[in-house]
């Protein structure tokens, strides 16, 4: 058995490690295997572990290709992997094995990172709780009474229980941040176009993002070094060059503008929240940073455009899921339209039936410019807000939630109850900034709770440096739960 | 109600979905209240502005025509559930309706 805790280092201490010849990359994936096979059956982060593989890799890996390299990772299980399962969490795509790695998983190979699993999510990443997972849910390692946050449920709760020193999670409404705030860890929504979305199953697309979930915003800043910039399998990435976001984090912030969004401060969002919010703004003041208020007031329109906008996309995104080329086909069907509509509604959950359906109302005839177009034009509203609020400050303060982790099945009844946990993180993705969650102190019941900060299009750098500043100050982020093995 | 059951199976069709009959009504008063939560955005005045359907300045993407490798037939047949030779194989079009 090895002795490694993987909570010992961070990312930038285990590469040290490695270099050093202190550690061999094989006792770090063990280390992560161990871990996986003592807390997951409580947890369930993942839903696919390559054991295998990973230790295969751990054997042949170069550890000086990059900081990253011979580091085991997490993936969500909805970024394709090469012959490794890439579910979704759907009964649509059990059996599902992409012919072709993602270029974020490309990319983490190039730099030798090693991958251990795929992590669990809510079904097309259609939810906020994991809750609405084909293979079961995910418990929050804080509380395993309490849900871990979602879609990227399994990606922060494999983070949060130790299991992995990093994962991948997309975000398309908050998928990231608000998982990373249920479960204590640090994780970023990029600028729409930042990273490549090939080879990501896509929900929304003119609002999918991947990103990284980490412990600390300076492994995030690692991490988004690797998996950034340009490529040619996706139209809409960016040729903006990207820096080493590692070489801003200076802990300094003094004379930083920080926007404080007076909507986000308000009715809505619970008062231990509140208050952990109100203390991390205090504390970049101590730091020398000028607290501005904000309004953004096109924000109370955002959760109704955004309900709008992402079904419409996921409706035709999701019409590929036809039992034709890939993904489960119902064994029933004697003609092809019987095929597609048994094939559809055996394989899809009620979730995404219902976004469908949605999405489907909302471009029909009739429909159309009252919604859709509509929910457009409040969407380049929104933007102005955002770029008129950018005339004046740097970096945009709020929750990342409006409450802590709530309980299995608290939210499930409701739909409108369980698209609210998305009040302030869905702007971000609407208007296609990057967002960071933070954590920023506990509820009395020792729940973890998410600080936001956003920035200007492509200007990462500025948010991971007020990210840094004040998680070093403050001293929340690292803090792990005890889950017993 | 801003939408019916008969919308709902209209939609069914439109989406090529088939529901039970329970998950129909559930699904007819989900989409009900969320569309009542929506309407809000009726509200907002929005003469004049451009609808924004993504956010990139970007107008279009252009590269050079050139040949590059694609995945080879056996591999993206692979998770086919059924396939002939080099196609994907489904149940008969003609016979149906």
């Amino acid at each position: 058995m090895t002795s490694i805790d993987l909570g010992e280092r961070d990312l930038f201490g285990w590469h040290e490690a490695l270099a050093k010849g202190d550690v061999h990359p094989a006792e770090l994936v063990q280390a992560s295997l161990d871990r996986i096979a003592a807390v997951d059956e409580q947890v369930h982060a993942f839903l696919t572990v390559t054991r295998k593989e990973a230790l295969q890799e751990a054997e042949q890996v170069d550890v000086t290709l990059s900081p990253l390299a011979g580091i085991p990772a997490a993936i969500k299980d909805n970024i394709c992997t090469q012959n490794v399962p890439t579910t979704c969490a759907s009964r649509m795509l059990h059996n599902f094995r992409p012919p072709y790695d993602a270029t974020v998983i490309q990319r983490l190979r190039t730099a030798g990172a090693i991958a251990v699993g795929k992590t669990n999510m809510d079904e097309f990443a259609m939810g906020s709780s994991t809750e609405h997972s084909a293979f079961g849910v995910t418990r929050n390692p804080w509380d395993l009474g309490r849900v871990p946050g979602g879609s990227s449920g399994g990606s922060a709760a494999a983070v949060a229980a130790g299991e992995v020193p990093y994962a991948l999670g997309s975000d398309t409404g908050g998928s990231i941040r608000q998982p990373a705030a249920y479960c204590g860890v640090v994780g970023l929504k990029p600028t729409y176009g930042r990273v490549s979305r090939y080879g990501l199953v896509a929900f929304a697309s003119s609002l999918d993002q991947i990103g990284p979930i980490t412990r600390t915003v300076a492994e995030s800043a690692l991490v988004m070094n690797a998996i950034s910039g340009v490529d040619l399998h996706d139209s809409t990435s960016a040729p903006v060059e990207v820096p080493d976001f590692t070489a801003t984090l200076t802990g300094e912030v003094r004379g930083l503008r920080i926007g404080i969004i007076s909507e986000y401060m308000g009715e809505g969002i619970d008062p231990s929240v509140r208050q952990a919010v109100q203390q991390a703004i205090q504390t970049f003041e101590r730091l020398g940073a000028e607290i501005v208020e904000v309004h953004l007031p096109t924000t109370k329109h955002a959760l109704a455009v955004y309900y709008l906008i992402a079904p419409a996309e996921a409706s035709s995104n999701l019409a590929r899921y036809d039992g034709v080329r890939y993904g489960y086909r119902t064994p029933q069907a004697k003609s092809v339209v019987e095929m597609y509509k048994q094939t559809r509604d055996e394989g899809f959950g009620t979730e995404v039936k219902r976004r469908i359906l949605l999405g489907t109302y909302v471009l029909s005839a009739g429909y159309y410019d009252a919604y859709y177009k509509r929910a457009l034009q409040v969407r380049a509203l929104m933007k102005q807000d955002f770029d008129r609020a950018f005339e004046h400050c740097d970096v945009l303060l709020s929750p990342t939630t409006p409450t802590p982790a709530f309980a299995f099945g608290e939210k499930t009844a409701d739909p409108v109850t369980m698209y609210l946990n998305d009040l302030c993180t869905i702007p971000a993705n609407l208007v296609g900034i990057p967002a960071l969650s933070v954590p920023c102190g506990f509820t009395p019941e020792g729940l973890p709770i998410g600080l936001q900060l956003m920035a200007k299009a492509f200007d990462e750098a500025t948010l991971f440096r007020a990210g840094d500043a004040y998680e070093r100050a403050a001293g929340f982020t690292g803090r792990l739960p005890e889950l017993a093995a | 109600m801003r939408i019916s059951r008969e919308e709902v199976d209209y939609l069914c069709e439109l989406a090529r979905l088939t529901l039970s009959e329970q998950e129909a009504e559930a699904l007819t008063s989900d989409l009900d209240e969320i569309l009542n939560f929506a309407e809000s955005i009726q509200s907002v005045d929005t003469t004049g502005v451009a609808p924004m359907s993504h956010v990139l300045s970007l107008q279009n993407v252009w590269r050079a025509d050139r040949l590059r490798p694609s995945l080879p037939v056996a591999s993206v047949l692979q998770n086919a559930p059924e396939s002939v030779e080099q196609m994907f194989a489904v149940p008969g079009l003609l016979e149906e309706e």
